[in-house]
């Protein structure tokens, strides 16, 4: 085995262990701090996979963010929704069944495809993927307005909030 | 290559060859070389982090006109190792209603992610960790997971003051990180890389600090905000939380936070000097004179840059023992009333400005008046502001009939 598989196989068990660990244990804090050790597991593959910019967004994005936001309204919230109560409700099995066949179906169809049994290739020494990624976001006949469009969003969703955090002046 | 031009890889390589000389192949042995040169990188910084703890207590003591330690070693140089050995004899409390994992992860996380910034820390031009082209990001998603310790501390310790001093740091955290990603936008741009490296190298003409001076005072005051020292420190505000998300951490764990602290103090020192100073290149000038070619050896540019860092180091421990602590809402509204919109219409002059100049000779002259200018309509602007709160304040309360009608 190559270091780097086994550092995805390390990765890819702290992943999936840590998301088992968000959806079964009791205490919505700790189940908090398990997300982030699975966001950050998925941080650790998009290193893996040489797209170190997207590793480091994964990490400020969603650990130093959402995830942190997480853990404020679970504090905030009352105490009774920590500690009690069972986890499933009397439809586990349907979901459970869903999410199996979901997965065997995506598994299926990503095994006729070519991708999935070659090795990916190498990316030449001296090419800067975050220039030609800056520059795809801003090019016209690449992703200029997907890009705007999203920004745009953000910022009305940023003066929606605004709007609804002001008290009203009457 | 020799040990005198390239110090660390000439060991690595050495090192490499001593391993594959035992049977092992070039796979693994690059493995273990890293691994050891992550280890030597650690241990640098925390031996760094102890000398921190006497620089400290020695010029704060000089604030105060004190002596500061005097008593073990000469000027008191062994007194950081006394220390180590009291918080390692002290005794270790886990409180009984305390998240026992969570509280005895919180200070190693604290401790991690000051360590993780020093992966990317350029101490010369052949010694340094990693130049990742996404350094100066890395330094901001690093600074993610000292949030989350600050977090993990204040809950787990299961004390309303320590939650509420990590509620204080957690809100001062995320607001000032706003202003400081801006100010690391600056040197970005002006460099045209994020590689602190790259940006290194940028400088090796003219320090960053002439052509945006207020990005460098940004800078500071953001790094000031995160590191949660004076004036900022409300989050361990002693007369009104104890001690804020640390207070129930007793001995070595309490020293965790405290090391991590220093250190992380130094640290931002040390990016000042990266982002604003030329970092390990140039040395007030000196390396321009020919005579002066030993400059460029790594070791020369290692005590150049740890010296430009305690500099810089000193600037904020000189904030830190001169400023009183401001209320926590002054804080915010410090933050998103006045820097965050400073940050923004600082960070499109700039873009502005060096695309328009770049290729003429204004370049310099122009970056830097710009910037003087903007200085000066900011305070004009607030001259203004609080004239008017001045006059609104002064003027005698008005009938309370009148005031209904509006």
């Amino acid at each position: 085995m190559t270091p780097d598989q086994i550092i995805f196989l390390l990765c890819a068990a702290l992943i999936v262990g840590s998301a088992l660990m968000v959806v079964t244990t009791k205490n919505l804090v700790h189940a908090a701090l398990w997300l982030v050790a699975t966001l950050f597991g998925v941080a650790i593959l998009y290193g893996l996979l040489q797209a170190g910019f997207l590793a480091l967004v994964q990490v400020v994005v969603y650990i130093g963010a959402i995830a942190v936001l997480f853990i404020f309204a679970v504090m905030l919230t009352r105490r009774e929704m920590r500690d009690k109560g069972t986890q499933v409700n009397h439809n586990w099995g349907i979901s459970a069944l869903l999410a199996l066949l979901t997965f065997g179906g995506l598994a299926f169809i990503l095994s006729s495809w070519v991708g999935f049994s070659s090795t990916a290739k190498a990316i030449p020494a001296g090419t800067d993927t975050l220039m030609m990624l800056g520059k795809a976001l801003v090019s016209p006949d690449a992703y200029v307005l997907p890009f705007e469009v999203a920004s745009i969003l953000l910022l009305a969703a940023l003066v929606g909030a605004v709007y609804i955090a002001t008290s009203s002046k009457e | 290559m020799t040990f005198w031009n390239d110090p660390i890889n000439y060991i690595a390589d050495w090192l490499r060859g001593v391993f594959m000389g035992w049977g092992i192949t070039a796979g693994p042995a690059n493995v273990i070389t890293a691994l050891i040169g992550i280890v030597v990188i650690i241990l640098f910084a925390l031996a760094i982090a102890i000398a921190l703890v006497w620089v400290e207590r020695k010029v704060v003591a000089r604030f105060q006109d004190r002596l500061g330690p005097n008593r073990i070693g000469p000027f008191g140089l062994f007194q950081p190792f006394a220390d180590i050995v009291k918080l390692i004899i002290k005794e270790d409390i886990t409180p009984a209603g305390a998240d026992k994992v969570v509280f005895n992860m919180a200070p190693v996380i604290s401790l991690a992610s000051v360590i993780l910034i020093w992966a990317i820390v350029p101490l010369a031009s052949k010694i340094y960790g990693a130049d990742i082209n996404v350094g100066v990001l890395y330094l901001v998603a690093v600074g993610s997971f000292g949030t989350l310790s600050v977090i993990m501390a204040g809950w787990a310790s299961n004390n309303k003051y320590a939650l509420i001093g990590a509620f204080r740091m957690v809100a001062t955290m995320i607001s000032y990180e706003i202003p400081m990603v801006v100010a690391l936008m600056i040197p970005t741009i002006i460099a045209g890389t994020m590689s602190v490296k790259g940006i290194t190298q940028a400088q090796s003409n003219l320090w960053f600090v002439f052509l945006s001076p207020l990005g460098l005072l940004l800078f500071i005051i953001s790094a000031i905000a995160e590191l949660g020292r004076s004036p900022f420190d409300l989050n361990e505000a002693e007369s009104e939380i104890v001690a804020g998300f640390h207070i129930e951490y007793t001995g070595m764990k309490f020293g965790l936070f405290y090391a991590g602290e220093l250190l992380h103090a130094f640290t931002f020192g040390g990016f000042m000097a990266v982002l604003f100073f030329g970092g390990y290149g140039g040395f007030f000038g000196l390396e321009k004179l020919s005579a002066f070619a030993w400059l460029s050896n790594p070791f020369i540019e290692l005590v150049v840059f740890l010296l430009k860092a305690l500099i810089g180091y000193w600037v904020i421990m000189w904030v830190k023992y001169s400023m009183p602590r401001i209320r926590i809402d002054h804080m915010l509204t410090f933050n998103w009333k006045f820097l965050t919109p400073l940050a923004f219409v600082l960070l499109m002059m700039t873009a502005l400005f060096d695309k328009l100049l770049a290729p003429t000779q204004f370049y310099v002259p122009g970056m830097f008046l710009s910037n003087i200018l903007l200085a000066w309509i900011v305070i004009e602007i607030l001259r203004k502001y609080s004239k008017r709160e001045r006059i609104e304040q002064e003027k005698p309360a008005e009938p309370v009939i009148q005031a209904a009608h509006h």
